[in-house]
């Protein structure tokens, strides 16, 4: 038996890993983005591009990996830190910006300023982060090390003061850690925002042996990735927290729950939850406190509802995930039929900084009632889309025309739909709502876990509506009457208005139905199913009345209420790109040379529109169709 | 196990802590609509969304299954919003079910007829039109049938046959609105672990389990 105590062995590991670190920093360094979105934009072929070019010119640079920085819309990004320079952050990179790059600055010594996006280190060259405009707004406690660390090298998370949060609270009381965590008023970053302090206390309080503590890692809100942003980029923050947890609450085994189609980031953690075993800091008397606690990754199906927590346990368990009635709550019976902390990965990740700076710290950022930042993946119609990390109480506008720089093109801002399908969207109007748990909720909408997607005028509420109903409508596991049916009457109903056929009385039903699958249904993804429908009703209601009552589809999006025309005094005569890219041959030459558009032929592919260059912009679509009759009664 | 007072629409009514209020109701006289209940479940299904009653003090209607008595608690069988979630759950468990009534085996002795009786709805396809799905009967068993167009995902044949019989032919299967009763891989009943005990025709609430009329009974 060891005879140092915790303090002593987690400092001769930081020490090490400091040491690792420094060492590195004595010659260049090439860190290439690697998470799912720098991987989706090429970042692998970057990676090997610089390792290539490294090798042919016999230079001594190493080339590693980091996670996502949250500025997605620039991948494949990569960072250069070469000793003398600050470190200089390169986006949008291509194989010829590769080669320039090791030619001009790792062989030479020009950093190619023109072609960097920004400093990470203030000096008085070139401006940093905090320079931007989103810089402002943007608070990291999260998301601080994302894209800056290699996740696969745990020297680099203990170098940064990692894991002396765990070392920390070993030497104190499992009531003052669960005290500290209580007076921060951390709420749960899963949607729902329960208190995460009331929530350990419980399950430390339940009777029972074996406790557990699981990681909810489920993301199954479509658009949304910043779970899995965190889990491969900073794991071993999330695994910090989940030991936190387990010591205040008393478990001794945990399971991070994480969707079988996130396979980097189940690579990622199940690689840190071995080299933190490595290190003494999982599994028998961590650190040598005698206190034992150990991880494992649980791959899930991926499904929707698999993310509700009496769901996540049943599939844990090998049933099938559907949810259960509450009480018990998993605090009291949870997986296997004990006590369970189940909590969000983003929830865990703020955990390390709580116990390191305080409550206080904490509650300093955002506003009483939902103190800290909030994460969201900004997506949709707006400049900068990506991981963005703010104080609670921001408003949306600032969110999204300040964090995101707007819209693009000369669209206008029409709604954000925030929350994914458990959530609303919210009118221009409401923009200057506060983004924290109860403000949002008032408005109609929730926080969620944090999916944001920004709308513009060629978006239609009704089909947004009905996007978002039919993703829940599909994953509704079909237990509970309102939920498997009542989804699907409402979805019929849309349907049904998307196509000119509804009529008033159809949407009085809509809104009694929404209403009461919302009160009726028995767990949390029946009751939040209506949100888009209930929210779209109370803000865009004159969107809905133009589909029933004109058959006019606002946003000449809803295929069967517009009509593809070529405005003959537009349209080129010479030109002939629009009847080639047509995939039925509805597009026609008349005698006089113009093109026209053979209705019955028309499957509304958007193909003629799309290729109809720039300078005729001959192709319009009406709304409604009727318009047509009209327009060629004119052309004649 | 200690007795407390319930008041049930201004009744007391002496019952067990802790039982569900839907049993002391039900055992009182005091009928209140369900299909998925049964009391032995260490935890309600509540899945059927019918037994919904106003709890004094709140706002919201819940379901009485889940509903633990417990001393001075008082609830009304009725309200305006009982009665507009419970219409509503009707209704949608119609839209789905293949109301045939004259020809249906459990004519008469049917709980959707009896619910459409006790709260004055009507049995007929209102608000929400018929699905039409009508999923394929399987006739193999040679005592029974299953007609699932007219199953409403009660459960309750799936109770009797694994914790009363205890034989595990059956359970649900598939998601959301494909969710249904089936056999492991959905084979045929007759290949099935069933040794047609009937056990679960007797716990169908409707007629979706019925027996076969035999040369004698006819
Ligand atoms: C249909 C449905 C899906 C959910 N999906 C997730 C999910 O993917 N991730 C998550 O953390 N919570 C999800 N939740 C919320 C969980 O049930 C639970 O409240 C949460 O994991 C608790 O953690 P927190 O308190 O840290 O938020 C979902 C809830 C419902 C009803
Ligand atoms: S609300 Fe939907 S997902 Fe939840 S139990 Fe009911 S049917 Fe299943
Ligand atoms: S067959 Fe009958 S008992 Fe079984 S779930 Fe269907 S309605 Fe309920």
């Amino acid at each position: 038996m060891s005879t140092a105590t915790v303090a002593e062995q987690y400092r001769a590991l930081r020490q090490e890993a400091a040491a690792a670190v420094e060492a590195l920093k004595q010659k260049p360094v090439v860190w290439v983005g690697t998470a799912t979105c720098g991987v989706a934009a090429g970042a692998l072929k970057i990676k090997e591009a610089f390792e290539q070019e490294i090798k042919e010119r016999g230079l001594d640079v190493a080339v590693l990996e980091t996670g996502c920085m949250g500025h997605c819309y620039a991948e494949p990004m990569a960072i250069i830190a070469k000793p003398g320079h600050v470190p200089l952050c390169y986006g949008r990179l291509d194989e010829g910006l590769v080669h320039r790059l090791v030619v001009d600055f790792l062989d030479g010594d020009d950093p190619g300023y023109e072609y960097a996006l920004v400093a990470l280190e203030p000096n008085d060259l070139f401006p940093t982060f905090s320079d931007f405009p989103r810089g402002v707004y943007e608070e990291k406690m999260i998301l601080e090390q994302c894209g800056f660390i290699d996740p696969g090298n745990m020297d680099h998370y203990l170098a940064r003061d990692g894991y002396a949060a765990v070392a920390k609270i070993l030497e104190m009381k499992p009531e003052e850690v669960l005290a500290e965590v209580k007076a921060a008023n951390l709420r749960g970053r899963g949607g729902a925002g329960f208190p995460a302090g009331e929530k350990w206390e419980a399950c430390r309080k339940a009777p029972g042996e074996q406790k557990y503590v699981i990681c909810n890692g489920d993301e199954g809100d479509p658009g949304a990735f910043m779970d899995r942003g965190l889990l491969e980029s900073d794991p071993h923050r999330v695994i910090e927290g989940m030991i936190i947890c387990a010591y205040a609450v008393g478990a001794s085994r945990g399971y991070l729950y994480i969707r079988a189609e996130y396979p980097k980031a189940v690579e990622r953690v199940e690689g840190a939850i071995a080299r933190a075993r490595e290190k003494g800091l999982l599994g028998q008397s961590i650190l040598g406190s005698g206190f034992s606690f150990d991880l494992e990754v649980f791959q899930g199906s991926g499904a929707f509802v698999c993310g509700e927590s009496s769901a996540l346990v049943r599939s844990m368990e090998g049933k099938m995930g559907i949810p259960e009635v509450r009480p018990p709550r998993l605090a009291e019976s949870g997986f296997r039929g004990c006590p369970t902390v189940l909590n969000n990965v983003k929830t865990f990740a703020y955990v390390p900084a709580i116990i390191m700076k305080g409550a206080d710290w904490f509650r300093s950022t955002g506003t009483a009632g939902s103190p800290g930042t909030a994460v969201f993946s900004l997506v949709g119609k707006v400049n900068n889309t990506g991981l963005v990390e703010v104080p609670m109480g921001t408003t949306l506008r600032q969110l999204i025309f300040d964090v995101g720089e707007g819209i693009p093109g000369d669209k206008k801002f029409k709604a954000a739909q925030i929350g994914g399908p458990s959530g609303g969207c919210l009118p221009e109007a409401m923009l200057d709502v506060p983004i924290d748990f109860d403000s949002l909720q008032e408005a109609g909408a929730i926080m969620g876990s944090g999916g944001l997607v920004v709308l513009n005028e060629d978006d239609c509420m009704v089909a947004v509506a009905r996007y978002f109903l039919e993703f829940t409508q599909h994953e509704s596991c079909g237990k509970c009457t309102f939920c498997r049916l009542g989804t699907r009457h409402m979805l019929d109903i849309l349907t049904d208005i998307s196509r000119g056929k509804g009529s008033l009385e159809s949407l009085e039903l809509l809104q009694e139905l929404c209403e009461d699958v919302r009160d009726g249904s028995l767990c949390n993804l029946g009751k939040t199913a209506p949100n888009p429908v209930l929210t779209t009703l109370r803000y865009f209601r004159d969107e809905y009345e133009a589909h029933i009552l004109e058959g006019r589809c606002p946003s000449l999006m809803c295929k069967d209420l517009i009509v593809y025309y070529i405005e003959p005094k537009k349209c080129s005569k010479l030109c002939n790109v629009c009847v080639g890219s047509c995939p039925t041959e509805a597009i026609y030459t008349r005698d006089d040379g113009l093109k026209a558009i053979n209705q019955e032929k028309c499957v509304k592919c958007d193909n003629c529109l799309k290729t109809c260059p720039v300078e005729y912009n001959a192709v319009i679509k009406l709304s409604p169709p009727s318009l047509l009759a009209e327009k060629e009664g004119k052309s004649k | 196990m200690s007795k407390v007072t319930v008041i049930i629409d201004g009744r007391e009514i002496k019952a067990p802590a802790g039982r569900k209020l839907l049993w002391v109701a039900l055992e009182n006289g005091i009928y209140i609509p369900n299909l998925c209940a049964v009391e032995e479940y260490a935890r309600p299904p509540a899945s059927c969304r019918l037994c919904f009653v106003q709890v004094e003090g709140r706002e919201k209607p819940v379901t009485s299954c889940t509903l633990p008595a417990a001393d001075g608690l008082a609830v009304q069988t009725r309200s305006p919003r009982v009665d507009r979630l419970v219409r509503t759950a009707f209704e949608l468990l119609l839209s789905d079910h293949r109301l045939q009534c004259a020809s249906c085996p459990a004519n008469r002795a049917c709980e959707l007829q009896k619910i459409a009786r006790e709260r004055k709805l009507k049995l007929r396809y209102g608000r929400f039109p018929y699905l039409q799905r009508e999923p394929a009967p399987d006739d193999s068993p040679q005592t029974f049938a299953f007609d699932p167009s007219r199953c409403v995902l009660c459960g309750r044949c799936i109770w009797a046959d694994q914790e009363v019989a205890k034989i595990g032919a059956i359970g649900f299967s598939r998601r959301g609105i494909n969710r249904s009763v089936t056999t492991f891989k959905d084979v045929a009943l007759a290949e099935s672990p069933c040794n047609e005990c009937g056990l679960c025709v007797k716990a169908c609430p409707v007629g979706a389990l019925y027996f076969k009329k035999t040369a004698e009974s006819k």
